[in-house]
């Protein structure tokens, strides 16, 4: 095992709502080496783009953090708005996943690139925008040097996505946070983005969190998975180890619920009872609990710690058994 | 036996679209939504549509109600061309027609109550009657598994996206229609909401004996409700086929790049090959020939020239291309 480039421990992040104090990330621990990627599942409201914010710190003002984020060995809850501000974009880079939200309206393609590696890198303006040419090609944009000219609203929502990875890109950042990097695209442009941050990724050794809803990109993409539910870890595992031997039954439902490809036409789905949990109002037991066909007397009673079997982590008093040959 | 054989172009078609087109005027541009686009649905049959944004899917399910009112073109709809109504002999034929749309919250006034939304059709369609009104209303309810006493009273904030798209399916099911066209009813419902919702709409068929237009971009979710399936791409139908024949062996390159690029929960599943290249054109201006040219691996000089048209290929499975892929050897049946 090598190095976390990020460790994170017991990661909360409140929220002062109206209706009383909501744990949106309630007690997250999780660990990522680089060149590796981890990915983040959960339906929404299960804190994973709160917990991809918390490590930022790019939280709305109503909200509290606690808990430890250490970056590259650095601590990064404390740090200042000025240090901070030079680790965003430049060591740790997001791309989230309306690309509308993340480019400038009024300013050209090229000017947003360009300024960013100007302010990161302080390369020369020639510099920069032949650099810029070269990261917009590298992310498969056809005819480089006129997108420098166009504005992010002459692009499609899968060229936008490319220059928003290009910028994130262009200060060879050792982490990539991508939240939902794909999900406003369709399924065949989906392929390519996910194909173009796996090459990129390995190209720079680069560590990436990878959050998504979609448990199909989630076990092509990544090499370990976290499921998230109620704001919290809810089973940790190497992803083929996920796949093949879940424990935690929330994770069993949530893939048993998802139409097949392969299934025959009008099967009926194995669909989960009920929804998740009001946030302010979580039961005492195990969030999943009043939806789980296994849960017993105890799950709603007591809250169930994150376990650790060999690699493999679970919250539950009733796992689903493993398979007798476990594999290591 | 598959339900592929259970309904075809022979049973009685309720719905029967002939060579539709809508266009929309941007400016002095003018976007192709649909062009040209003909199919029938059968009584009882679900017909899923397929396509990615802006391929005009949604234009066609809008046009196909007359709520977009299309360029040219026909729709019968059980023996009557809806296409030449007009004023109450369209909103007499609007009853048996119902919609369930993406955004369930946007679909629902905020300011109303669950109960008055729900007979709002029951209303327009001049059911006077309050008692009858109040049963319909309490039997849609229950059917689509609201408790009418807990939920009538109530407004559409205090539910969730689920349970809005519950009474949306409600509302239109409270006419007793003969045809449901639904826009992506799932897409913006999580994973856990969304089969609870596709095993609803399937047990809605059932029940109500509905004929339904299944529009999403999902193909596993499409292939979960419809008996056959219609592959859109820039305004034009490329195939359309029996459910499991049209994934189990696809003819259109279109449909097959469409299918491998779906990802698969299965971290051993073999990774798409054959991607297709670049992005869709624009529908402004949409290339000569076959539209989907530009970006076909099969694509040759003939292609750009001649505009495939779509012919049976192997009987129930109707492919536009010149260039049509081979039944896969392992895979027959």
């Amino acid at each position: 095992m090598g190095q976390p480039l990020l460790l994170l421990d017991a990661v909360g992040v409140q929220l002062a709502t109206p209706r009383g104090p909501l744990r949106a990330v309630d007690e997250v621990s999780l660990a990522l080496e680089p060149g590796r990627t981890l990915g983040i599942v959960g339906e929404s409201g299960s804190g994973k783009t709160m917990l991809s914010r918390a490590i930022l710190r790019l939280l709305p003002p109503n909200a509290t953090l606690t808990g430890s984020v250490r970056f590259d060995g650095r601590e990064l809850t404390g740090l200042g708005p000025e240090p901070l501000r030079r680790l965003r974009g430049r060591s740790i880079a997001v791309v989230f996943q309306d690309p509308m939200t993340s480019l400038n309206p009024v300013l050209t393609i090229g000017t947003q690139i360009v300024e960013t590696l100007q302010v990161h890198l302080e390369l020369a303006s020639a510099v920069a925008r032949a650099r810029a040419v070269e990261l917009l090609s590298a992310v498969g944009l056809p005819a480089p040097e006129q997108r420098l000219r166009q504005y992010p609203h002459q692009l499609s929502g899968g060229m936008r996505q490319r220059v928003a990875i290009a910028i994130a890109l262009s200060c060879e950042p050792r982490l990539l946070i991508a939240d939902e990097p794909t999900t406003a695209l369709d399924v065949t442009v989906q392929a390519q983005i996910l194909d173009l941050l796996a090459r990129e990724q390995q190209r720079r050794h680069m560590a990436m969190l990878l959050i998504t809803h979609d448990l199909g990109i989630v076990a092509g993409r990544t090499d370990e998975v976290a499921v998230m539910y109620a704001g919290k870890v809810v089973e940790r595992a190497p992803t083929r180890t996920l796949f093949k031997a879940m424990r935690m039954p929330y994770t069993e439902a949530l893939l048993a619920a998802i139409p097949r490809v392969d299934a025959a036409p009008h099967t009926p789905l194995a669909a989960i009872s009920g929804r998740p949990p009001d946030m302010t109002r979580l039961p005492p037991g195990c969030a999943f609990a009043p939806r789980c066909r296994y849960a017993g007397e105890r799950c709603t009673r007591e809250r169930p710690p994150l376990r650790d079997a060999f690699e493999h982590a679970f919250a539950c008093w009733n796992p689903i058994d493993a398979p007798l040959a476990e594999p290591a | 036996m598959t339900s592929d054989s259970a309904v075809g172009s022979d049973a009685q078609a309720l719905l029967g679209v002939e060579d539709l087109v809508v266009e929309y005027a941007i400016g002095r541009l003018t976007v192709h939504a649909v062009s040209g686009v003909s199919f029938e649905i059968a009584q009882g049959e679900t017909l899923g549509l397929v396509g990615e944004s802006g391929c005009g899917k949604s234009s066609l399910a809008r046009a196909v109600l007359r709520l977009t009112e299309p360029h040219s073109g026909r729709v019968r709809f059980d023996g009557q061309d809806l296409t030449a109504l007009r004023g109450e002999d369209l909103r007499r034929m609007r009853r048996h027609m119902q919609m369930v749309f993406q955004d369930p919250i946007a679909s629902l006034n905020p300011r109303r109550r669950i109960g008055d939304i729900v007979a709002e059709p029951l209303v327009i369609a001049r059911v006077t009657d309050r008692a009858e009104r109040e049963r319909r209303v309490g039997e849609a309810m229950h059917a689509v598994g609201l408790d009418p006493d807990s939920v009538s009273a109530r407004r559409p904030h205090e539910f969730s996206g689920g349970q809005c798209q519950r009474v949306c399916i409600a509302r239109a099911l409270v006419l007793e229609p003969k045809l449901l066209v639904c826009d992506e009813p799932v897409s913006s419902l999580d994973v856990s909401i969304r089969a609870q919702i596709l095993n609803l709409l399937e047990q809605m068929k059932a029940r109500y004996g509905l004929t339904m237009l299944f529009v999403a971009h999902d193909l596993a979710v499409v292939k979960a409700v419809s008996d056959r399936v219609a592959v859109m791409y820039l305004g034009k139908l490329c195939e359309i086929a029996g459910a499991m024949e049209l994934f189990r062996a696809p003819m259109h390159p279109y449909t097959a790049t469409l299918l491998a690029a779906i990802p698969l929960p299965d971290p051993d599943a073999p990774r798409a090959r054959s991607l297709p290249i670049g992005e869709p054109p624009s529908p402004v201006s949409p290339p000569s020939g076959c539209r989907f040219r530009t970006r076909c691996p099969r694509a040759d000089a003939r292609c750009q020239r001649e505009v495939p048209v779509m012919r049976a290929a192997r009987p129930g499975h109707q492919v536009a291309c010149h260039h049509p892929l081979q039944e896969p050897r392992e895979a027959r049946s």
